[in-house]
């Protein structure tokens, strides 16, 4: 039962991690371009499952952070310093709602993940009192 | 002689870790709900049960109360599940594959709503073996004290 906590608590971390590249995406949504002239990529994380101690508990972990290769957006501004030849300038390429969406999902996820750890630890709350 | 004393509660005993073991193959699978190509596992209590009480040899299968509760034979004409081997490690008792319901694209098969159900189930049936081993403990106390 104690597995239960490494289980969760696992996912919990996942799907915070999740919560900092959705923070980090969305906060770069209008950057046009880093320190080395490329615009901001929008990154996404990858979860796989993560066996958990000896007896088959199955966690997960964040196997990679990948970086969106989608185009940016190209938006005509003759005036901006950053414009190229043509007079457009290079956005990010991180898409505003699709990140809205993950952080929603990622919060949920990690309400579910809670709730599963206070169910748990109420339980062994219970078999503690077993025989008072 | 003092195995005589506790026979009675060991059905409930090994329903409880059964139950507890059960609650951490369905927090696995809640979180595993968005990790692509994870397939949602799932436990047969009542085959998991009678292997436990039948390996051991006690005197559990005559006692009344397991009797009425049906864990005899299953029907003739009931299909036997297929159970997988568990992917990941191997807890000794049979884990199988859950049924798809909705299928998603990332081939993940974890359904949420019936994981969460069967978390809140598991812990209301783990609560309820516990009051039976509960009320069997004070059963004896009042035998021994006498009052």
């Amino acid at each position: 039962m104690f597995s239960v906590f490494g289980i969760s608590g696992s996912a919990i971390s996942a799907q915070s991690q999740r919560l900092n590249v959705v923070a980090s995406n969305l906060a770069n949504a209008d950057a046009v371009a880093g320190p080395d002239g490329q615009p901001y990529k929008a990154r996404q994380v990858v979860f796989q499952t993560a066996p958990m101690g000896a007896d088959g508990g199955a966690g997960v972990r964040v196997d990679a952070v990948t970086e969106s290769q989608t185009p940016g957006r190209k938006v005509h501004e003759p005036a901006n310093p950053m414009a190229d030849a043509q007079g457009y300038v290079t956005h990010s390429n991180v898409n505003a709602v699709e990140e809205m969406v993950n952080m929603i999902s990622a919060s949920r996820a990690y309400q579910n993940n809670v709730e599963v750890m206070n169910t748990a630890k109420n339980m062994l709350l219970k078999v503690l009192q077993l025989g008072t | 002689m003092l195995d005589k004393l506790t026979s009675a509660m060991d059905f409930h005993t090994k329903a409880l870790v059964l139950r507890s073991e059960r609650q951490r193959v369905i927090a696995g699978n809640i979180a595993n709900a968005d990790t692509p190509g994870y397939a949602a596992r799932e436990s047969n209590f009542a085959d998991a049960l009678r292997n436990a009480s039948g390996s051991t040899g006690t005197s559990v299968g005559t006692t009344p109360m397991v009797g009425a509760s049906g864990t005899g034979t299953p029907h003739a004409r009931h299909i036997a599940l297929g159970s997988g081997t568990g992917g990941i490690g191997g807890s000794g008792n049979e884990q199988g594959y859950a049924a798809q319901t909705q299928p998603r694209l990332d081939g993940n098969s974890v359904d949420l709503d019936r994981e969460r159900a069967a978390f809140a189930d598991n812990a209301v049936r783990y609560e309820a073996t516990l009051r039976f081993l509960n009320g069997q403990g004070k059963t004896m106390l009042a035998a021994i004290t006498g009052q």
